[in-house]
Order: C-alpha cells, then structure tokens, then sequence
C-alpha cells in the first residue's frame, strides 16, 4: 500500500510535467497554419452539408426561407419535438423520373468519359513523345482553351452544330447530305460538349504518366519482337494506368453533375441529374427536394469515388 | 514503326483540329457583319461597337473582374497555407483527412457544392443576421472555397518537387519560422502561386453555376448574363467578347511562355 501511494505521489507530478510541457511544445504560430484553412473549409464546405442534409428532412413551405423547421420547442412547456420528414426520399424512390436521371447522368458521363480518354489520348503520348520546345508548345495549345470561358466554348458548339450551322452547311455544300442533320438538341451534343470542355483534364495527367514513362522499354519489346500494337497494349497502356485513372475520376465526377452542358446542347429529353437538382430549386423553389437529390448523388456517386481516390493516394504515399 | 507514327501523327492532329475549330470559326464570326451567325455577310466591326454600348454586358464584367481578383487573392492566401502544411510539416495526426478535405472541392459536383453554400447562407443569415442578403460577398466567399484547394494542389506540387536544404540552412542560421517563409520559402514556390492566382481568377471569371446559386437580384456575374443571352437566342455580340477574352488569354500564355523561357535561359547561363 505505501508502494501504491508512493508511486502515485511520484507519478502525480511528472504526469503533470509532461501535460505541462505538452502545452509548451504546442508551437502556435504552426497551429494557426494548420487551423486557418482547415476551418474555411469546415464552415463554408462540410458544414453545409450538415445543413443540406437537415433541409432535405424538412417540408416545403411556403415561406422565407421555404421549407419547415424540423426542431420543434417550447421552453416554458419543457417540451422539444425532432420532426423528421422523410418523404422526399420516398419521393425519390418511388417516381421513376430521378432513377432514371440519375442512371442517365451515370451513363452520358460513362460514355462520354471513354471518348475523352480516346481523343486524349493521342494528343498526350505525341506530347510526351516530342522534344523540348516542341513539347512545351503542344502542351500550351492544350492548356490554352481551358483558360478560355467554359460556357463560351459551350456556345461556339452551338454555331457549329444547330441546323442551319456550320457543319451542315459544310455538309449540305459538299452534298454528303441533303437534309440538314439534327445535332443540336441531341445527346451525341451532351456527349460532345463533355468531350471537348473536359479534354485537359484528361490529357494532363495522361501526359504526366507517359512522360515518366521509360523508352527503353519499347525497344526491348521490339528486340523482343513484339509488334507496335502489342506493345502499345503490353508496354504503354499498363505504365498509362494511374494517369488514365486519375484522368477517367477528373472528368467522370464534374460530369455526372454537369448542368451548363445538358442545358445548351441537350434536348428537352436528356436527362442528367445536376440539371433536375436546377430545376428542382429554381424552377419548382423545392428546396427540401433539390436537398434530398443532392444528398443522395453525394452519398451514391460522389463519396465512393473519392474514398476510392483517397484510399490510392495513401497506397502511392 | 512509320505507319505507327503516321497514325499518331493523324490522330493527335484531329485532336487538335477538335479542340480549335469551334474556337476559331467563333473568332471569324464575330466580324460577321449579317445579324444571322451562320450567314456571311462580309467582314464588320458592327458586333464590337454593339457590345461596348452593352451596359449589362460592361457593367456584369465588371463585377466579375472585381470579384477574381478578391477571390483569387484570398484563395492563394489559404491555399498557400494548405499546401505548405500539407508538404512541409511533416507527418503529423489528421494529415490524411486534411488532406483529403483540402481537394474535395476539387471534385465536388458544382449543383452540389452551389446549393450547399446557398443553404449555409440561409441558415446564417436565420441564426446570426449575418450575411444579410446575398451578393457580391457570398459569391466571393464560395469562389474562394473552391480555388483554394487548386492553389494547395499547385503550391504543394510546387514544394514537393523542391530542394529542402535553402530551408534547413536558414534554420541552421537562425532564421525564425516567419522569417524563413518570407524570406526563403516564399520567393521560391512564387512561380507556384503566381499560377494558382491566375488559375483561381480565370476559374472565379468563368463560374456560372455557383455563382447564380449564390447570388442575389441585382448581382450578376458576366457568365449569369451570357448563359441567359445565349439561351435566349442569337446574340452576335457574344461572338464577339468571346473573341476578345480568348485574346486576352492567348496574349497572357504567350507572354508566360517568354517569360519562363527567358528565365530558365538566365538559370541556365551559370552552369
């Protein structure tokens, strides 16, 4: 027993020490480093979430702002109610409309993904196959229109594609064709538009991988009497992968929620997800429904895709 | 091994071709004269003086400039922040999240992350009065939100990639923490925040979506009034400031592009 105490009686203050000196080691200047950013992003991006996600529990109402609280209080009365509407879930399952436009969105991202890469490609392996001056010029002529006005790129498909536009002219001049061909309107346009305004993102980090990418390697296979393609499919691809990933997430993720694109190219029938959360909140002023469409394309499409990506960061790490 | 090039060759040039044609039939359009965009009508400077005399198109670029240039001040602020915490601090408890929180933005859908923001707006302004309103403010504080994770990304690349024996031998010298990063870090990833300010301002110029969910009545961005213009139907001056900002922009990567060839010629000289 007087081992016992006398031990807690040493142990008592360097217990107190190591707190102390705990506090001391704290080196502020870094913590503010560290806390000034981190908590920007707490309130102005995680946050709001957390309040999205109370909206999408509550009911529309017609009011300023328009949707119910879902506390409910009286201090005198001791009395506090959580009223949890989940309706607009049920919403979303039951009416076909949001399955379908999120399996839509999925889709016309998919495919115009794949199309990206295969334009992408291409352009990336010749810049990372050219020699210095060359190399930094191709790459600033990719880089060049991504500095430009995305919506105007949008625009200048519109001119090119619409019924009397230049492509048909072309068309019709040459006598390819002889009635104008409807392009506008049309998802092959969503699918164009994604292509074109999201090549960059695709082609820089193609580029990247390739780059790394050692020659010599080629020769071998050629020693080794591989034809082009085999070795293109052998060699190049696989060394390709982490820059194809992270090209196919960059362009994949903005995609799914387009809404510039599907609303100037598309037709009254494409359907994409980021345009009926719009709609939803602009249009029918849901803000409990544009609340549970974005929860559910967070939690559905976007969360796993970043845990995925998080989780090959820390294997590369 | 020939056929095999020549095939590249023909497919990254399509790719190119993809990339350029709309743009630069867009910039020949814009000195159409004929009011219908698809019928040539002899060359013309008509659109441009139609545009200058655009009060909503001057005043909402004007706006816009006003708020990429706050924007992208204070996002390179943070994101320099963030990206030196990231790469310099070593490893410490909470890295990983950080790090995944600094680049969700990045890939956070635009409806998403718009309506969030708006959200949190609302619910402010219901619990503390504040802001009262939305405009110019608010949309700055969302621009910021999302540039400030493409300045982290590039300022950390940016240290990644650098030596860190100038920063240990200031420390063997004495220099304190501040006067290390002023004075030594800060000089050498400048080049990185110089682009992440340029990429943050030509990203806050460009944003409808966040934007128009942000925004109050009275407060509309260049991009809010194009979008609404180009749905509404021909607008040849559209033509033409798009003509002018893409010449902006190919002006300022020219002008970069001498710039860096310049000075790796100057790092070169030495050796």
């Amino acid at each position: 027993m007087s081992t016992s105490t006398g031990s807690a009686w040493i142990n008592g203050p360097s217990s107190r020490m190591t707190k102390y000196n705990f506090l001391s080691r704290i080196n502020w200047g870094r913590l503010a480093v560290v806390a000034v950013p981190a908590l920007w992003l707490a309130i102005f991006f995680f946050i709001p979430f957390l309040v999205v996600f109370k909206i999408s529990l509550s009911e529309t109402a017609i009011a300023i702002p328009p949707y119910t609280s879902i506390v409910e209080w009286d201090l005198e009365e001791a009395y506090l109610a959580l009223k949890l509407n989940l309706g607009n879930y049920l919403f979303l399952i039951e009416d076909a409309f949001y399955l379908d436009a999120y399996l839509s969105s999925i889709k016309i991202a998919a495919i115009s993904t794949f199309f990206t890469l295969l334009v992408a490609f291409p352009i990336a392996y010749m810049i990372a196959r050219s020699e210095g001056g060359k190399r930094a010029l191709l790459l600033a002529l990719v880089i060049l229109p991504f500095w430009t006005s995305f919506l105007l790129r949008v625009y200048a498909w519109m001119g090119f594609l619409k019924k009397n536009g230049i492509v048909n002219e072309f068309l019709l001049s040459i006598g390819l064709i002889d009635q104008p061909l409807v392009m506008l309107q049309t998802d092959f346009a969503v699918y164009l538009g994604i292509v074109y305004t999201y090549l960059p993102f695709m082609v820089l980090p193609l580029y990247s991988a390739l780059e790394k990418m050692d020659m010599t390697l080629l020769e071998a296979a050629e020693d080794l009497g591989a034809r082009p393609v085999t070795s293109f499919f052998l060699v190049t691809l696989p060394m390709a992968i982490p820059g194809v990933i992270a090209g196919c997430l960059l362009v994949f993720i903005p995609a799914v929620g387009e809404f510039v694109i599907p609303a100037l190219l598309g037709g009254s029938d494409t359907l994409m997800i980021g345009r009926v959360l719009w709609d939803e909140f602009f249009l029918n002023r849901d803000w409990p429904m544009a609340s549970a469409v974005a929860i559910v394309m967070l939690v559905v499409l976007v969360l796993p895709i970043m845990l995925i990506r998080n989780g090959q960061g820390k294997e590369e790490a | 091994m020939k056929r095999r090039s020549l095939f590249l060759n023909f497919s990254a040039g399509f790719g190119f071709l993809f990339l350029y044609a709309p743009i630069i039939a867009l910039i020949v359009y814009s000195f159409n004269k004929s009011k219908l965009v698809t019928v040539w009508g002899g060359w013309s400077l008509k659109w441009y003086g139609e545009l200058f005399r655009n009060e909503q198109i001057i005043d909402a670029a004007l706006l816009s400039l006003k708020i990429a240039f706050i924007s992208a001040t204070a996002a390179v602020v943070l994101g320099t922040m963030a990206g030196f915490v990231l790469s310099r601090f070593g490893p410490f408890r909470g890295k990983m999240i950080l790090s995944g929180w600094i680049t969700a933005p990045l890939v956070m859908p635009e409806v998403i992350t718009g309506l969030s923001l708006l959200l949190l707006f609302v619910a402010m302004e219901g619990l503390f009065g504040w802001p009262s309103g939305r405009g110019t403010g608010t949309i700055i504080i969302a621009h910021v939100t999302f540039c400030m994770a493409y300045v982290a990304v590039i300022v950390q690349s940016r240290l990644a990639s650098m030596d860190e024996t100038l920063e240990e031998a200031a420390m063997d010298l004495g220099a304190k923490p501040s006067s290390l990063f002023f004075l030594v870090t800060l000089p050498l990833i400048a080049p990185a925040i110089i682009s992440g300010w340029l990429l943050s301002f030509t990203l806050s110029l460009d944003d409808l979506v966040i934007a128009s969910f942000v925004s109050g009545p009275g407060n509309s961005t260049l991009p809010m009034v194009i979008f609404s213009k180009v749905r509404l139907g021909v607008t040849p001056e559209v033509n033409a400031l798009a003509t002018i900002m893409i010449a902006i922009v190919a002006l300022g990567v020219i002008a970069a592009m001498f710039q860096m060839r310049r000075q790796a010629r100057l790092l070169a000289k030495p050796e």
